[in-house]
Protein backbone atom coordinates (compact mmCIF):
# COMPACT_ATOMS: atom_id res chain seq x y z
CA UNK A 1 0.00 0.00 0.00
CA UNK A 2 2.59 2.49 0.78
CA UNK A 3 4.61 1.73 -2.48
CA UNK A 4 7.84 3.65 -2.53
CA UNK A 5 7.03 6.49 -0.89
CA UNK A 6 10.13 7.31 1.95
CA UNK A 7 11.89 3.88 1.12
CA UNK A 8 15.21 3.85 0.44
CA UNK A 9 16.04 1.13 -2.26
CA UNK A 10 19.89 0.02 -2.27
CA UNK A 11 21.98 0.08 -5.97
CA UNK A 12 24.70 1.49 -7.33
CA UNK A 13 23.72 3.74 -9.92
CA UNK A 14 24.85 7.59 -10.44
CA UNK A 15 22.17 9.05 -8.33
CA UNK A 16 23.07 6.23 -4.80
CA UNK A 17 26.38 7.66 -5.29
CA UNK A 18 26.04 10.75 -4.74
CA UNK A 19 26.68 12.42 -1.44
CA UNK A 20 23.34 12.91 0.34
CA UNK A 21 24.35 16.82 0.93
CA UNK A 22 24.65 17.79 -2.54
CA UNK A 23 21.85 15.52 -3.50
CA UNK A 24 19.74 17.25 -0.83
CA UNK A 25 20.99 20.38 -2.92
CA UNK A 26 19.94 19.92 -6.11
CA UNK A 27 16.60 18.64 -4.93
CA UNK A 28 16.05 22.05 -3.63
CA UNK A 29 17.73 24.01 -7.01
CA UNK A 30 15.12 21.35 -8.90
CA UNK A 31 12.02 23.06 -6.87
CA UNK A 32 12.97 26.23 -7.09
CA UNK A 33 13.38 25.89 -11.07
CA UNK A 34 10.27 23.79 -11.22
CA UNK A 35 7.96 26.23 -9.54
CA UNK A 36 10.30 29.05 -10.78
CA UNK A 37 9.64 28.43 -14.59
CA UNK A 38 6.12 29.41 -16.25
CA UNK A 39 4.12 27.71 -18.86
CA UNK A 40 2.57 24.43 -19.60
CA UNK A 41 6.05 23.61 -22.11
CA UNK A 42 8.17 24.15 -19.27
CA UNK A 43 6.07 22.46 -16.76
CA UNK A 44 5.92 19.11 -19.97
CA UNK A 45 9.85 19.67 -19.82
CA UNK A 46 10.11 19.43 -16.13
CA UNK A 47 7.94 16.58 -16.06
CA UNK A 48 10.33 14.64 -18.88
CA UNK A 49 13.08 15.55 -16.73
CA UNK A 50 11.94 13.99 -13.70
CA UNK A 51 10.60 11.21 -15.18
CA UNK A 52 14.23 10.34 -16.66
CA UNK A 53 15.67 11.17 -13.03
CA UNK A 54 13.20 8.55 -12.05
CA UNK A 55 14.78 5.88 -14.61
CA UNK A 56 17.90 6.69 -13.85
CA UNK A 57 17.13 5.75 -9.95
CA UNK A 58 15.79 2.46 -11.37
CA UNK A 59 12.55 3.06 -9.76
CA UNK A 60 9.90 0.27 -10.79
CA UNK A 61 7.59 1.87 -12.90
CA UNK A 62 4.20 -0.61 -11.85
CA UNK A 63 5.27 0.24 -8.15
CA UNK A 64 5.81 4.03 -9.08
CA UNK A 65 2.50 4.19 -10.68
CA UNK A 66 0.67 2.62 -7.39
CA UNK A 67 2.52 4.68 -5.36
CA UNK A 68 1.15 7.53 -7.40
CA UNK A 69 -2.51 6.39 -7.65
CA UNK A 70 -3.25 8.53 -4.86
CA UNK A 71 -1.72 11.50 -5.89
CA UNK A 72 -2.86 11.24 -9.64
CA UNK A 73 -6.85 11.19 -8.71
CA UNK A 74 -5.85 14.34 -7.04
CA UNK A 75 -4.24 15.99 -9.68
CA UNK A 76 -7.49 14.70 -12.12
CA UNK A 77 -10.06 16.51 -9.67
CA UNK A 78 -7.27 19.81 -9.36
CA UNK A 79 -6.81 19.55 -13.33
CA UNK A 80 -10.64 19.27 -14.09
CA UNK A 81 -10.92 22.39 -12.33
CA UNK A 82 -8.31 23.98 -13.35
CA UNK A 83 -9.80 23.65 -17.16
CA UNK A 84 -13.04 24.52 -15.88
CA UNK A 85 -11.82 27.68 -14.39
CA UNK A 86 -8.62 28.86 -16.16
CA UNK A 87 -8.07 26.56 -18.92
CA UNK A 88 -5.88 23.77 -19.84
CA UNK A 89 -3.00 25.22 -20.34
CA UNK A 90 -3.49 26.02 -15.96
CA UNK A 91 -4.01 22.76 -15.75
CA UNK A 92 -1.35 20.96 -17.35
CA UNK A 93 1.37 23.53 -15.86
CA UNK A 94 -0.14 22.83 -12.64
CA UNK A 95 -0.07 19.12 -12.27
CA UNK A 96 3.07 18.88 -14.46
CA UNK A 97 4.82 20.71 -11.84
CA UNK A 98 3.64 18.55 -9.00
CA UNK A 99 4.07 15.78 -10.69
CA UNK A 100 7.69 16.83 -11.64
CA UNK A 101 8.28 17.38 -8.11
CA UNK A 102 7.01 14.23 -6.69
CA UNK A 103 8.53 12.41 -8.84
CA UNK A 104 12.05 13.54 -8.45
CA UNK A 105 11.37 13.42 -4.25
CA UNK A 106 10.20 9.73 -4.90
CA UNK A 107 13.91 9.09 -6.83
CA UNK A 108 15.72 11.32 -3.68
CA UNK A 109 14.33 8.94 -1.05
CA UNK A 110 14.89 5.77 -2.88
CA UNK A 111 18.45 6.51 -3.50
CA UNK A 112 19.46 8.03 -0.46
CA UNK A 113 19.86 6.15 3.06
CA UNK A 114 18.08 8.19 5.83
CA UNK A 115 20.94 7.87 7.58
CA UNK A 116 22.98 9.72 4.88
CA UNK A 117 20.29 12.45 5.38
CA UNK A 118 20.60 13.19 9.01
CA UNK A 119 24.24 13.26 8.78
CA UNK A 120 23.86 15.78 5.91
CA UNK A 121 21.36 18.00 7.53
CA UNK A 122 23.49 18.24 10.83
CA UNK A 123 26.82 18.97 8.45
CA UNK A 124 24.69 21.52 6.81
CA UNK A 125 23.31 23.18 9.64
CA UNK A 126 26.47 23.03 12.17
CA UNK A 127 27.35 26.07 11.44
CA UNK A 128 24.07 27.83 13.03
CA UNK A 129 24.71 26.28 16.10
CA UNK A 130 26.15 29.25 17.66
CA UNK A 131 22.79 30.78 16.90
CA UNK A 132 20.83 28.42 18.97
CA UNK A 133 20.08 25.91 16.18
CA UNK A 134 20.62 22.28 17.55
CA UNK A 135 21.35 20.04 13.97
CA UNK A 136 21.41 16.79 15.23
CA UNK A 137 17.55 17.75 16.48
CA UNK A 138 16.40 19.57 12.84
CA UNK A 139 18.68 16.17 10.95
CA UNK A 140 16.08 14.04 13.23
CA UNK A 141 12.84 15.48 12.94
CA UNK A 142 13.52 15.69 8.95
CA UNK A 143 14.62 12.48 8.58
CA UNK A 144 11.27 11.40 11.44
CA UNK A 145 9.34 13.27 8.53
CA UNK A 146 10.71 11.02 5.82
CA UNK A 147 10.30 8.15 8.35
CA UNK A 148 6.72 8.87 8.87
CA UNK A 149 4.98 9.09 5.56
CA UNK A 150 4.43 4.80 4.62
CA UNK A 151 3.27 4.91 8.27
CA UNK A 152 0.70 7.88 7.71
CA UNK A 153 -0.22 6.74 4.57
CA UNK A 154 -0.96 3.22 6.55
CA UNK A 155 -3.04 4.83 8.34
CA UNK A 156 -5.20 6.33 5.81
CA UNK A 157 -5.95 2.91 4.40
CA UNK A 158 -6.76 1.75 7.51
CA UNK A 159 -8.87 4.20 8.37
CA UNK A 160 -10.75 4.05 5.17
CA UNK A 161 -10.91 0.16 5.23
CA UNK A 162 -12.66 0.82 8.71
CA UNK A 163 -15.15 3.86 7.80
CA UNK A 164 -15.86 1.63 4.96
CA UNK A 165 -16.56 -1.42 7.12
CA UNK A 166 -19.39 0.44 8.49
CA UNK A 167 -20.94 1.97 5.78
CA UNK A 168 -19.68 5.67 6.01
CA UNK A 169 -17.08 5.96 3.51
CA UNK A 170 -18.82 8.86 2.14
CA UNK A 171 -18.66 10.27 5.77
CA UNK A 172 -15.95 12.99 6.16
CA UNK A 173 -16.26 13.03 9.86
CA UNK A 174 -15.17 9.27 10.31
CA UNK A 175 -12.60 9.39 8.14
CA UNK A 176 -11.11 12.23 9.46
CA UNK A 177 -11.64 12.15 12.88
CA UNK A 178 -9.84 8.92 12.98
CA UNK A 179 -7.37 9.37 10.99
CA UNK A 180 -6.21 12.93 12.90
CA UNK A 181 -6.44 10.77 16.15
CA UNK A 182 -4.30 8.17 15.31
CA UNK A 183 -2.13 10.31 13.92
CA UNK A 184 -1.38 12.55 16.89
CA UNK A 185 -1.45 9.11 18.87
CA UNK A 186 1.38 8.13 16.67
CA UNK A 187 3.47 11.01 17.34
CA UNK A 188 3.11 10.57 21.00
CA UNK A 189 4.57 7.02 20.66
CA UNK A 190 7.07 7.94 18.47
CA UNK A 191 8.09 10.61 20.70
CA UNK A 192 8.00 8.70 24.02
CA UNK A 193 9.55 5.81 21.55
CA UNK A 194 12.66 8.46 20.97
CA UNK A 195 12.49 9.78 24.25
CA UNK A 196 13.13 6.09 25.53
CA UNK A 197 15.95 5.41 22.96
CA UNK A 198 17.24 8.70 24.70
CA UNK A 199 17.35 10.82 21.36
CA UNK A 200 15.86 13.53 22.71
CA UNK A 201 18.16 13.76 25.22
CA UNK A 202 21.24 15.74 23.55
CA UNK B 1 20.12 -2.20 40.78
CA UNK B 2 16.80 -0.42 40.54
CA UNK B 3 15.50 1.22 43.36
CA UNK B 4 11.13 3.35 44.11
CA UNK B 5 11.92 5.17 47.36
CA UNK B 6 8.44 5.93 48.53
CA UNK B 7 7.73 6.78 44.59
CA UNK B 8 4.27 7.68 43.45
CA UNK B 9 2.70 8.80 40.72
CA UNK B 10 -0.97 11.70 40.55
CA UNK B 11 -2.14 12.89 37.45
CA UNK B 12 -4.51 15.52 37.10
CA UNK B 13 -7.78 15.03 35.74
CA UNK B 14 -11.03 16.77 35.24
CA UNK B 15 -12.22 14.85 38.07
CA UNK B 16 -8.88 15.91 40.53
CA UNK B 17 -6.25 14.03 41.38
CA UNK B 18 -6.03 10.26 40.54
CA UNK B 19 -3.46 8.34 41.88
CA UNK B 20 -1.72 5.94 39.21
CA UNK B 21 0.88 4.62 41.47
CA UNK B 22 0.64 4.63 45.42
CA UNK B 23 3.79 5.10 47.25
CA UNK B 24 6.13 2.00 46.60
CA UNK B 25 9.68 1.23 48.21
CA UNK B 26 11.01 -1.77 45.90
CA UNK B 27 14.66 -3.08 45.49
CA UNK B 28 14.70 -4.89 42.15
CA UNK B 29 18.05 -7.05 42.16
CA UNK B 30 17.04 -9.95 40.37
CA UNK B 31 17.97 -11.19 37.03
CA UNK B 32 14.47 -11.73 35.73
CA UNK B 33 11.23 -9.42 36.77
CA UNK B 34 7.64 -9.49 35.91
CA UNK B 35 4.93 -7.56 36.95
CA UNK B 36 1.43 -8.90 36.32
CA UNK B 37 -1.76 -6.77 37.06
CA UNK B 38 -5.20 -6.20 35.01
CA UNK B 39 -5.58 -3.45 32.08
CA UNK B 40 -4.94 -0.16 34.04
CA UNK B 41 -3.54 -1.34 37.44
CA UNK B 42 -0.43 0.87 37.43
CA UNK B 43 2.16 -1.85 35.99
CA UNK B 44 2.93 -0.02 32.84
CA UNK B 45 3.25 3.28 34.78
CA UNK B 46 5.85 1.08 37.13
CA UNK B 47 7.49 -0.43 34.17
CA UNK B 48 7.79 3.61 32.54
CA UNK B 49 9.14 5.38 36.30
CA UNK B 50 12.58 3.02 35.64
CA UNK B 51 13.41 4.51 31.78
CA UNK B 52 12.11 8.17 33.32
CA UNK B 53 9.41 8.00 30.74
CA UNK B 54 7.27 8.99 33.80
CA UNK B 55 8.82 10.44 36.56
CA UNK B 56 7.63 10.41 39.79
CA UNK B 57 5.37 13.16 41.87
CA UNK B 58 6.66 12.09 45.07
CA UNK B 59 9.65 9.93 46.13
CA UNK B 60 12.60 8.75 43.80
CA UNK B 61 13.16 6.40 41.62
CA UNK B 62 16.90 5.30 41.19
CA UNK B 63 18.84 2.96 38.54
CA UNK B 64 22.35 2.56 39.63
CA UNK B 65 22.20 5.23 42.17
CA UNK B 66 21.08 7.59 39.18
CA UNK B 67 17.55 9.29 39.93
CA UNK B 68 15.55 8.99 36.98
CA UNK B 69 13.73 12.36 37.65
CA UNK B 70 17.27 14.35 38.30
CA UNK B 71 19.80 12.66 35.84
CA UNK B 72 17.26 11.03 33.20
CA UNK B 73 19.79 11.10 30.30
CA UNK B 74 22.42 8.88 32.27
CA UNK B 75 19.63 6.72 33.44
CA UNK B 76 18.70 6.22 29.89
CA UNK B 77 22.17 5.40 28.69
CA UNK B 78 21.43 2.38 31.06
CA UNK B 79 18.03 1.30 30.75
CA UNK B 80 16.66 0.31 27.22
CA UNK B 81 12.71 0.38 26.61
CA UNK B 82 10.49 -2.04 24.56
CA UNK B 83 6.85 -0.93 23.61
CA UNK B 84 3.59 -2.98 23.22
CA UNK B 85 3.51 -1.51 19.78
CA UNK B 86 6.63 -2.04 17.48
CA UNK B 87 5.50 -0.08 14.46
CA UNK B 88 5.83 3.35 16.95
CA UNK B 89 9.19 2.09 18.01
CA UNK B 90 10.78 1.60 14.64
CA UNK B 91 11.15 5.14 13.62
CA UNK B 92 14.26 4.63 10.69
CA UNK B 93 12.29 3.42 6.88
CA UNK B 94 14.71 0.24 6.87
CA UNK B 95 15.81 -2.26 9.22
CA UNK B 96 19.44 -1.65 9.48
CA UNK B 97 18.49 2.23 9.98
CA UNK B 98 16.75 2.06 12.66
CA UNK B 99 19.68 0.00 14.39
CA UNK B 100 21.85 2.71 13.81
CA UNK B 101 19.70 5.76 14.78
CA UNK B 102 20.52 3.67 18.00
CA UNK B 103 23.43 3.85 17.58
CA UNK B 104 24.41 7.18 16.57
CA UNK B 105 24.93 8.75 19.94
CA UNK B 106 27.91 5.85 20.78
CA UNK B 107 29.40 5.52 17.52
CA UNK B 108 30.34 8.33 15.48
CA UNK B 109 31.75 6.65 12.65
CA UNK B 110 28.91 5.54 9.80
CA UNK B 111 30.87 2.25 8.61
CA UNK B 112 31.68 1.28 12.14
CA UNK B 113 28.28 2.20 13.19
CA UNK B 114 26.83 -0.21 10.00
CA UNK B 115 29.18 -3.07 11.04
CA UNK B 116 27.75 -2.87 14.58
CA UNK B 117 24.48 -3.02 13.47
CA UNK B 118 24.53 -5.75 11.14
CA UNK B 119 26.50 -7.59 14.10
CA UNK B 120 22.92 -7.14 16.78
CA UNK B 121 20.83 -7.73 13.53
CA UNK B 122 22.71 -11.02 13.02
CA UNK B 123 22.02 -12.10 17.09
CA UNK B 124 18.38 -11.79 16.36
CA UNK B 125 18.19 -13.49 12.91
CA UNK B 126 17.58 -10.34 10.97
CA UNK B 127 21.04 -10.16 8.94
CA UNK B 128 19.61 -10.96 5.98
CA UNK B 129 16.64 -8.07 6.41
CA UNK B 130 19.23 -5.06 6.86
CA UNK B 131 18.08 -2.88 3.79
CA UNK B 132 14.44 -3.96 3.70
CA UNK B 133 11.74 -1.83 4.65
CA UNK B 134 10.44 -1.95 8.24
CA UNK B 135 6.80 -2.27 7.04
CA UNK B 136 7.59 -5.44 5.41
CA UNK B 137 8.58 -7.32 8.41
CA UNK B 138 5.96 -9.24 10.11
CA UNK B 139 4.86 -8.26 14.02
CA UNK B 140 7.24 -10.72 15.30
CA UNK B 141 10.13 -9.83 13.39
CA UNK B 142 9.57 -5.97 13.90
CA UNK B 143 9.89 -7.02 17.83
CA UNK B 144 12.60 -8.22 17.48
CA UNK B 145 14.03 -5.48 15.79
CA UNK B 146 12.88 -2.84 18.11
CA UNK B 147 14.43 -4.94 21.07
CA UNK B 148 17.62 -5.03 18.73
CA UNK B 149 17.74 -1.39 18.65
CA UNK B 150 17.39 -1.15 22.52
CA UNK B 151 20.63 -4.04 22.88
CA UNK B 152 22.26 -2.01 20.20
CA UNK B 153 22.93 0.10 22.87
CA UNK B 154 24.59 -2.28 25.27
CA UNK B 155 21.88 -1.26 27.87
CA UNK B 156 22.16 -2.98 31.94
CA UNK B 157 18.27 -3.31 32.07
CA UNK B 158 15.65 -3.56 29.75
CA UNK B 159 12.14 -3.20 30.59
CA UNK B 160 9.72 -4.75 28.49
CA UNK B 161 5.81 -3.43 28.38
CA UNK B 162 3.81 -6.00 27.37
CA UNK B 163 6.54 -7.07 24.42
CA UNK B 164 4.03 -10.25 23.19
CA UNK B 165 0.77 -9.06 23.81
CA UNK B 166 0.22 -8.28 19.89
CA UNK B 167 2.38 -11.80 18.69
CA UNK B 168 1.14 -15.11 18.03
CA UNK B 169 2.50 -18.31 19.57
CA UNK B 170 5.40 -18.51 17.29
CA UNK B 171 6.42 -14.57 17.84
CA UNK B 172 5.76 -14.95 21.20
CA UNK B 173 8.70 -18.06 21.65
CA UNK B 174 10.58 -15.88 19.30
CA UNK B 175 11.06 -12.70 21.65
CA UNK B 176 10.46 -14.47 24.73
CA UNK B 177 13.49 -16.52 24.60
CA UNK B 178 15.33 -13.35 23.19
CA UNK B 179 14.10 -11.56 26.78
CA UNK B 180 14.82 -14.32 28.85
CA UNK B 181 18.61 -14.98 27.15
CA UNK B 182 20.27 -11.65 27.01
CA UNK B 183 22.77 -10.36 29.12
CA UNK B 184 20.98 -7.29 30.71
CA UNK B 185 18.46 -7.07 33.85
CA UNK B 186 14.81 -8.01 32.10
CA UNK B 187 11.67 -6.17 34.13
CA UNK B 188 9.07 -7.49 32.26
CA UNK B 189 5.61 -6.20 32.24
CA UNK B 190 3.29 -9.10 30.26
CA UNK B 191 -0.03 -10.94 31.15
CA UNK B 192 1.18 -13.98 29.97
CA UNK B 193 1.53 -16.02 32.85
CA UNK B 194 3.95 -18.36 31.27
CA UNK B 195 6.43 -16.10 30.81
CA UNK B 196 5.97 -14.39 34.77
CA UNK B 197 6.56 -17.83 35.27
CA UNK B 198 9.77 -17.75 33.71
CA UNK B 199 11.24 -15.02 36.01
CA UNK B 200 12.99 -14.90 39.19
CA UNK B 201 10.38 -12.31 40.85
CA UNK B 202 7.44 -11.65 40.27
CA UNK B 203 5.21 -8.54 41.21
CA UNK B 204 1.32 -8.09 41.24
CA UNK B 205 -0.19 -4.54 40.69
CA UNK B 206 -3.46 -3.79 41.64
CA UNK B 207 -5.68 -0.51 42.22
CA UNK B 208 -2.16 1.08 41.65
CA UNK B 209 -0.66 -0.88 44.29
CA UNK B 210 1.86 -3.24 44.39
CA UNK B 211 0.28 -5.97 46.42
CA UNK B 212 2.41 -9.05 46.31
CA UNK B 213 6.04 -9.57 45.94
CA UNK B 214 7.52 -12.75 45.34
CA UNK B 215 8.14 -15.73 43.50
CA UNK B 216 6.73 -16.54 40.10
CA UNK B 217 4.53 -19.70 41.30
CA UNK B 218 2.62 -17.96 44.71
CA UNK B 219 2.68 -14.42 42.72
CA UNK B 220 0.94 -16.05 39.61
CA UNK B 221 -1.61 -17.75 42.43
CA UNK B 222 -2.26 -14.84 43.91
CA UNK B 223 -3.21 -12.64 40.64
CA UNK B 224 -5.57 -15.49 39.75
CA UNK B 225 -7.36 -15.15 43.33
CA UNK B 226 -7.80 -11.53 42.94
CA UNK B 227 -8.79 -11.81 39.72
CA UNK B 228 -11.86 -14.28 40.70
CA UNK B 229 -12.42 -13.00 43.65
Amino acid sequence: MTGLIGIYRPGTTLLHRIPAGPKLGLVALWSVVVVGTKGWQAALVCLVVAIVVAGWARLDPRRTLRSLRGLLIMLAIVSAFQVWQRGWEVAVSVSGDLLALFLVGLAFTATTPVDGVLNAVERGLGPLRPLGVRPERVALAFSLMLAALPHLIDIAAETRAAAKARGLERSPRALLTPFAIRTVAHALETGDALHARGLGDD
Amino acid sequence: MIEFRDASVVVDTPDGDLTVLAPTTLSLAEQRIGIIGSNGSGKSTLARLINGLVTPTSGHVLVDGHDVAGDGREVRRHVGFVFTQPDAQLVMPTVIEDVMLSLRRHVKDKAARRTQALEVLATIGLADKADVTVHALSGGQKQLLALAGVLATDPDVVVADEPTTLLDLRNTIAVADRLFSMRPQLVLVSHDLELMDRCDRVLVVDSAEVVFDGAPAAAIDHYRGRVRS
